[in-house]
């Protein structure tokens, strides 16, 4: 599986040298899947890093300071239930502007979803595996079941006038020394007609991940989230609703 | 070979060819566990590998020539014997003038992704870096066309940098390219830990005690910023404020980003070869290892910048026991990479 930030490369030289053929119709373009970050539709960028400006769904005042998480298998589905395979992870990082996605030679149709794995799936989450995210330190822990973190959503909660810190940390689930539980879950949002080459912006709601279906206390689960089982199986739940179809360009 | 040939068949008419000569490339020794687990090493796109490069670097590097009144080399604050730091807190410079920092130890640093060095990130690249020590007043103390001009007029230095650059003109870029190469190979990849991965080892069961320990989001829960046995750096090279004083009087990343959300954020240094290059922390207050695991467990202050990840401030650390400390320290140092140290290929040439 690759890295799609490496992908684009590659695909972009083969796109130039179909260019020298003169080919009359086209029949495919590329895609540049955007991931922008709001909070209950206000945008969230780095430059709102650290300042405790949100309120979460349990009335708790909160910042954000780390934003990263990863994506895989991508998929396009058709109305005739066939669908478009994009193999390959992103590693969603705020802090370093990395994304995006870019694809290409994505066939030209009308797409009635996008599907994508939050994190990896059992298959994909191989312990080391992934040379460019164990540069990045992005492992997860073999005493909790090995692979990679699939987010780390960082920064301070007020409780009342003190500062805490919380540390919501996703990856495999611990149900016991050794008995470990995947906890990856796929996203399923509206899909596109796919004409020209085009820009589709993927939002997450970071707002939703403390709220729906689960109202999230951070006086309850702060840090140390990683060996808890309660608070993985709660993230993957609230995970659900966090991601839509923006703008499609 | 073909090179070998024109250059050996110009015989003393190599400088009419410049353009013809290529040093010989010289592809760094890349630790098994680094070549499996991460990605390439950054070498600069025009400033390749050379052997002749990496002499010369090695050359200037232990040599005082560089500094304002010639006494001081880098490896005065770079010594192979502390895996290229400073025992001593501050290191002095040429006028007696000391600094606020602590000399950082120099290994694995071409796999620094970001390329951001010193303790603030504020240089971008080994060449950028090598800039600054010989103008820096409290240091070397020097100008670079003073320098420029001491090697000059050097009796070796001209052939030797022809010989590294296809060129006997002699600018900081070429000084500063050269340095980088040699720091580029300096790459500690053979500790008692890398042994055990590589399964040619059996640690002590304090040892993997203490790996456990760190890899324990309730005990040390040092793996965030320090790797895993994945990453063979044990850094994320990333900046972080890991709760050292209450009252931040050198703000470290924020006088670079000008961010007040960055101050008192300092590089995570590599816990590789703990056990050579003590003091510990930014501006070298810890003497021991001992401190630095206390400075985790009991000893956080807390700071409008604080990482997240000392997520044990309200009650001042992470709460080790004893024994647990004895472990995780006793896992660090088999870390120690003793051959790294030793390599005659990194010490004096001079």
């Amino acid at each position: 599986m690759k890295n799609l930030k490496l992908f684009l490369i590659t695909i972009t030289i083969i796109t130039m040298n179909s260019c020298d053929n003169d080919d009359p119709v086209a029949t495919t373009g590329s895609i540049r899947f955007d991931f922008t970050h709001n909070w209950d539709g206000d945008n969230v960028t780095t430059d709102d890093f650290n300042i405790i400006q949100f309120t979460n769904a349990n009335g708790d005042p909160m910042s954000v300071s780390k934003l990263r998480y990863l994506i895989s298998n991508i998929f396009l589905h058709k109305a005739d239930g066939s669908s478009i395979a994009i193999d390959g992870y992103l590693l969603v990082d705020l802090s370093t502007q990395s994304t995006f996605a870019f694809v290409s030679n994505i066939p030209f149709d009308t797409y009635t979803s996008i599907s994508f794995t939050f994190g990896f799936n059992e298959a994909d989450n191989t312990d080391g595996f992934y040379s460019d995210l164990n540069a990045a330190s992005w492992n997860w822990p073999e005493m909790l079941g090995g692979g990679y973190h699939f987010m780390q959503l960082e920064g301070k909660y007020l409780d009342t006038t003190v500062e805490k810190p919380y540390a919501y940390h996703m990856g495999t689930a611990r149900v016991s020394p050794g008995v470990f539980e995947a906890n990856h879950f796929e996203i399923s949002i509206d899909g596109f007609t796919h004409a020209n080459d085009a820009v589709i912006e993927i939002k997450m709601n970071i707002a939703e991940w403390f709220k729906n279906p689960y109202t999230w206390d951070l006086e309850v689960y702060n840090t140390t989230l990683m060996p808890n089982y309660d608070a993985q199986i709660l993230m993957n739940q609230n995970g659900d609703s966090v991601f839509s179809l923006g703008e499609v360009n | 070979m073909v090179v070998g040939f024109l250059f050996s068949s110009c015989g003393e008419n190599e400088i009419v060819l410049p353009n013809t000569y290529e040093p010989t490339p010289l592809p760094l020794k890349i630790p098994p566990l680094f070549a499996e687990k991460i990605l390439d090493p950054v070498i600069p796109f025009n400033n390749p590998q050379t052997v002749e490069g990496v002499a010369l670097g090695r050359k200037l590097f232990y040599d005082p020539i560089l500094s304002g009144d010639g006494s001081q080399s880098c490896s005065d604050c770079h010594a192979p014997e502390n895996a290229f730091t400073d025992a001593d807190r501050f290191s002095v410079g040429i006028d007696g003038d000391i600094g606020n920092r602590n000399s950082m130890p120099i290994f694995n640093q071409a796999w620094n992704y970001d390329e951001n060095f010193f303790w603030d990130g504020r240089s971008f690249g080994l060449e950028g870096q090598a800039l600054e020590p010989v103008k820096n007043p409290i240091e070397m103390h020097n100008t670079w066309v003073n320098a420029m001009a001491s090697l000059q007029s050097h009796t070796d230095y001209p052939d030797l940098f022809f010989q590294a650059f296809g060129t006997s003109t002699i600018d900081s870029s070429l000084v500063t390219k050269a340095i980088a190469q040699f720091e580029r190979t300096l790459i500690s990849g053979n500790s008692r830990f890398d042994k055990h991965l590589l399964g040619t080892l059996t640690l002590t069961p304090q040892e993997l005690n203490g790996f456990d320990i760190f890899m324990d989001e309730t005990k040390g829960d040092c793996f965030h910023c320090h790797g895993n046995a994945n990453n063979p750096l044990w850094t994320d090279n990333i900046f972080h404020n890991n709760g050292l004083d209450a009252v931040i009087t050198d703000i470290g990343l924020g006088a670079v980003t000008g961010n007040p959300a960055d101050n008192g954020k300092f590089k995570s240094p590599s816990i590789r070869n703990l056990q050579f290059t003590a003091p510990y922390m930014h501006d070298g207050r810890f003497a021991t290892i001992d401190e630095v695991i206390n400075h985790y467990s009991e000893g956080l202050q807390n700071s409008p910048t604080i990482d997240p990840l000392m997520k044990a401030i309200a009650t001042g650390g992470v709460q080790l026991t004893n024994d647990e400390k004895e472990a995780l320290k006793a896992f660090l140092l088999s870390l120690s990479d003793s051959e790294f140290i030793n390599n005659p290929n990194f010490q004096n040439p001079n």
